[in-house]
């Protein structure tokens, strides 16, 4: 084998995203040196499509947001299923956090006073969402990439190399992980360009990969979203938790069939817009469930007071968390009262002046205008759910972002345990800034503490990883037809969609299973076409290796859990089931590739986060037992 | 529903190439990467293009369609002259990589050279006031999505490759525009002079406002009126810039 390039780094940030950049400066800030490996161009990942904006309870607009609230709303979205201390320290450090970004340049929109404006949002208590426009995400990427140029521009004038400390690989592909025993010692990835395998020696590795989306066939996830921090943790020994829920966000564009799944942000339902059937009913006034009754409106007139004055009414219920909405929507489609293209009317043009909606929502306008020819300043848009966000990942020790291999650290959607079994819209930001940096501080504290130690690489490994990357350019077929990438992940991609959905059943998951076993086999069948310079169906095969094994993580947890909560919705099994709340499935892979589900308990919660509740409602969720002591 | 078009590619890398035809299946509604993606499912696996979020988000999937700087993911079928090949090209002002993929990091350099923002001293983050008008100027340039068809549009290094060193392009010129009008960077207090840099060190005079630039900005941002010619008007030193003086006098 040629030699191959090879660098060293204290800390290798895998992913370019909110999550990935924060991590980034929070380990260069510490002084370490440290790379970001990205599969795209710099400043084009996921991150960009956000468009709502930023949760953080500034109190900049209702002043009697707290962290405590937040908190409260987001263990209420995940159905309390979230890890407690995760939910705490994301909403306590989030404000921090959005006022950091301000420090880095980032221009938010203001409100009369000058100060953050703060938007509402599903499930938010109080209008809390940070935001720019319907174009928060991008604000956030480019704030953080310019913040990781500033930090090069400092080490330029320091030493005349403005890569001394932060290098930025572009569109590389990490394919493996490399141990040294039970740590991690490294990776190995290849440039996308040239094909060439690159090798980074490293005693940290920070995965923030983001989500597994392109798994299944309507989603709003860009091509990046293939599970490969989640398939690398598996494979390197970590574990993966909450992999059965998967959030389908209510409103995807449903027409033209090319853009289908293309997100339409929450934004539109927190400003004002209304979700109607064909028959023309506000429809979510009849899906609001029983643990919600208290919070919503149960009338048009008070959920149209609420917007001027939240104090004295109660939430319009197209605010919902974003799993009942989905469900709702799936619901009167599924009765015959759906839009012509098969969703629903998302209306804003007969709530707010055509003026307002192109600036409160710019972007919405011009996606709608230039790819459905729909004004939705003057007519209402369709929408119905599309895949959008992944709520499980790698299980990681809350404060430090570490995962149980040591050396390896998680954040952001390729992170588990956060939203519980829903994310509210806004705290996925704000969990990329929160975990973001605590995970580079995490890397820079472990890298601290090994010394002059550090693990080290195995040429034997290097050797195995490369050649199990290359291995498609001369698939074994034992003499079946080659198989094309494409195919395959369109396969894959219906199977999912169809069989492990937004409603789920268990014979639908089982048959999914078997698919998935197939699609695997197939998978090493996968024949590419050409060389390995810029080889988009090279790329597509290892990718898919990945999210095959990520889908069926997915369906085994979501047979294994026999209740419906959040993002899964069991059509066997329609309730919830306060038994199954502490329940983790932890995921694991083993060395033949099989992926094994063991139940795990969730560490009860703290009392003093206990009590921020009324006993009411944990009795909603907690069984008896886990009800506290001393109370009727 | 589907009828059968011609499509013309350039295929090629750094060693040369030519245009290859596909006759391909277009449907109702689809934009040209979905029928990229079509070809590559079905008639050619290996043809590079760079794209992401396919929502025109991300600026990734930029290129020339008929000879027009295009997002492919925002170029209906239906926009196209029907009875015509669809001809798609790489980006010309950068070198190729491979079919459709470009070079484009020249941009990433130009990036780096530009002095970041620079905080303002003893404002503790959450104290930061700034009006919605005030913010809202600089606003209009961060739309930018870093597609670089601006970029690659510009005359002054589509066709003169010598300029690319002294010119930050379009781009560029409009982030060192947005930051000089950011309510709060600390510029001046640092001593350091955006205007003077945009004209000494990025070659703000090579640009004759010919709105270029403006034209193929997909977020429809107004480059050249809102960023390129009010700092024009504002740099200090005008000796090296003609037609800034040109716009000076006849404002007179």
């Amino acid at each position: 084998m040629t030699e191959i390039e090879r660098h060293d780094f204290d800390v290798v940030v895998i992913g370019a995203g909110g999550a990935g950049l924060r991590a980034a400066i929070e380990a260069r800030e510490l002084g370490k040196r440290t790379a970001v490996v990205c599969k795209s161009l710099f400043g084009k990942a996921h991150t960009v499509m956000a468009e709502g904006g930023i949760a953080a309870s500034m109190g900049n607009v209702n002043s009697r947001d707290s962290w405590q609230v937040h908190f409260r709303d987001t263990m209420r979205g995940g159905k309390f299923l979230n890890n407690w201390r995760m939910a705490e320290l994301h909403a306590k450090e989030a404000p921090q956090r959005v006022w950091e970004l301000e420090t880095y340049g980032a221009l938010f929109d203001r409100t009369k006073d000058g100060k953050i404006s703060q938007r509402n949002f599903g499930g938010h208590q109080y209008p809390r969402l940070a935001h720019v426009g319907d174009r928060t995400g991008l604000e956030l990427i480019r704030t953080l990439q310019q913040k990781i140029v500033s930090l090069q521009q400092e080490d330029f004038d320091q030493c005349g190399d403005y890569e001394a400390n932060l290098t930025v690989f572009a569109e590389c592909v990490i394919t493996d992980l490399l141990k040294d025993g039970d740590a991690i010692a490294g990776a190995l990835g290849y440039w996308r360009e040239t094909g060439r395998f690159i090798r980074f020696d490293a005693p940290a590795v920070v995965l923030a990969t983001g989500g597994i989306g392109k798994a299944f066939k309507v989603t709003s996830n860009s091509w990046e979203y293939t599970g490969d921090g989640h398939a690398l943790a598996l494979r390197c020994g970590a574990a993966l938790i909450n992999m059965e829920f998967v959030q389908f966000h209510p409103t995807g564009m449903v027409w033209p069939p090319s853009v289908k799944g293309i997100l339409v942000t929450e934004s539109v339902r927190g400003d004002g817009g209304v979700l109607r059937n064909s028959d023309q009913d506000r429809f979510m006034f009849g899906y609001i469930p029983d643990v919600f009754k208290d919070q919503y409106a149960t009338s048009e007139q008070e959920a149209d007071r609420w917007y001027d004055d939240p104090d004295n009414n109660r939430r319009p219920p197209e605010l919902l968390p974003r799993d009942e909405v989905a469900r709702a929507i799936n619901s009167e489609v599924k009765a015959g009262r759906g839009s012509p293209h098969g969703g629903v009317f998302l209306d804003v043009s007969t709530r707010l002046p055509a003026e307002t909606v192109k600036k409160r929502l710019p972007s919405m306008y011009h996606q709608f205008k230039e790819l459905a020819d729909v004004d939705i300043t003057t007519e209402p848009m369709e929408v119905g759910p599309t895949c959008h966000y992944m709520m499980g990942g790698v299980e990681v020790d809350p404060d430090t972002a570490a995962a149980s291999v040591p050396g390896l650290f998680a954040a952001g959607e390729v992170a588990g345990g956060m939203h519980g079994s829903n994310r509210l819209g806004g705290n996925s930001l704000s969990d990329l800034l929160v975990f973001g940096r605590r995970a580079g501080l995490g890397a820079a504290t472990y890298v601290d503490t090994l010394g002059s130690r550090r693990p080290l690489v195995r040429l034997a490994d290097v050797e195995a990883a490369a050649q199990r990357a290359i291995s498609p350019f001369r698939a074994d077929t034992d003499g079946d037809i080659a198989e094309s990438a494409y195919l395959l992940h369109q396969e894959l991609q219906q199977a999912m969609n169809d069989l492990v959905g937004i409603i789920r059943k268990a014979d639908e998951m089982e048959l999914a299973l078997k698919k998935l076993g197939e699609l695997r086999r197939r998978a090493d069948h996968v024949a590419v076409e050409g060389h390995r310079q810029f080889n988009p169906g090279w790329h597509l095969a290892l990718d898919l290796r990945n999210m095959i094994a990520v889908s069926e993580c997915v369906a085994r947890a979501a047979l294994a859990r026999a209740e419906s909560r959040g993002g899964h919705t069991r059509d066997d099994y329609p309730e919830m089931d306060p038994e199954w709340r502490h329940v983790l499935l932890r995921c694991t892979q083993d060395a033949d590739g099989d992926v094994r589900v063991e139940r795990t308990m969730q560490i009860p919660m703290r009392a003093d986060l206990v009590d921020l509740f009324e006993l009411d409602e944990l009795k909603k969720y907690f069984t008896a037992d886990e009800i506290p002591e001393g109370t009727d | 529903m589907g009828t059968q078009r011609r499509f013309r590619i350039w295929r090629g890398d750094t060693d040369g190439g030519d245009f290859v035809d596909f006759d391909v299946e277009v449907n109702d509604g689809e934009v040209v990467l979905d029928v990229i993606h079509r070809l590559q499912a079905t008639q050619a696996p290996d043809l590079a293009v760079r794209w992401n979020c396919k929502a025109g988000k991300c600026g990734s999937c930029s290129a020339e369609v008929n000879g027009r700087p295009r997002l492919l993911c925002m170029t209906r079928m239906s926009t196209l002259p029907p009875h015509q090949p669809v001809t798609v090209t790489p980006m010309r002002t950068f070198p190729v990589i491979r079919d459709l993929v470009t070079d484009v990091s020249y941009n990433y350099q130009k990036a780096r050279e530009i002095q970041a923002f620079l905080p303002p001293k003893g404002v503790q983050p959450g104290e930061y006031r700034m009006q919605q008008v005030d913010v809202e100027r600089s606003q209009e340039f961060r739309k930018c999505i870093e597609c670089f068809l601006c970029q690659n549009t510009c005359h002054v290094i589509r066709d003169h490759e010598d300029n690319k060193a002294h010119f930050s392009g379009p781009r560029f010129l409009m982030r060192i525009a947005e930051l000089d009008m950011h309510p709060l960077d600390a510029a001046d207090e640092e001593g350091v002079d955006r205007k003077r840099a945009a004209q000494d060190e990025h070659g703000l005079g090579f640009c004759n406002i010919t709105k270029c630039c403006t034209e193929v900005c997909p977020e429809h941002i107004k480059i050249t009126d809102n960023a390129l010619i009010p700092m024009k008007e504002r740099v200090v030193s005008l000796r090296f810039d003609p037609l800034a003086r040109l716009l000076r006098r006849d404002r007179r």
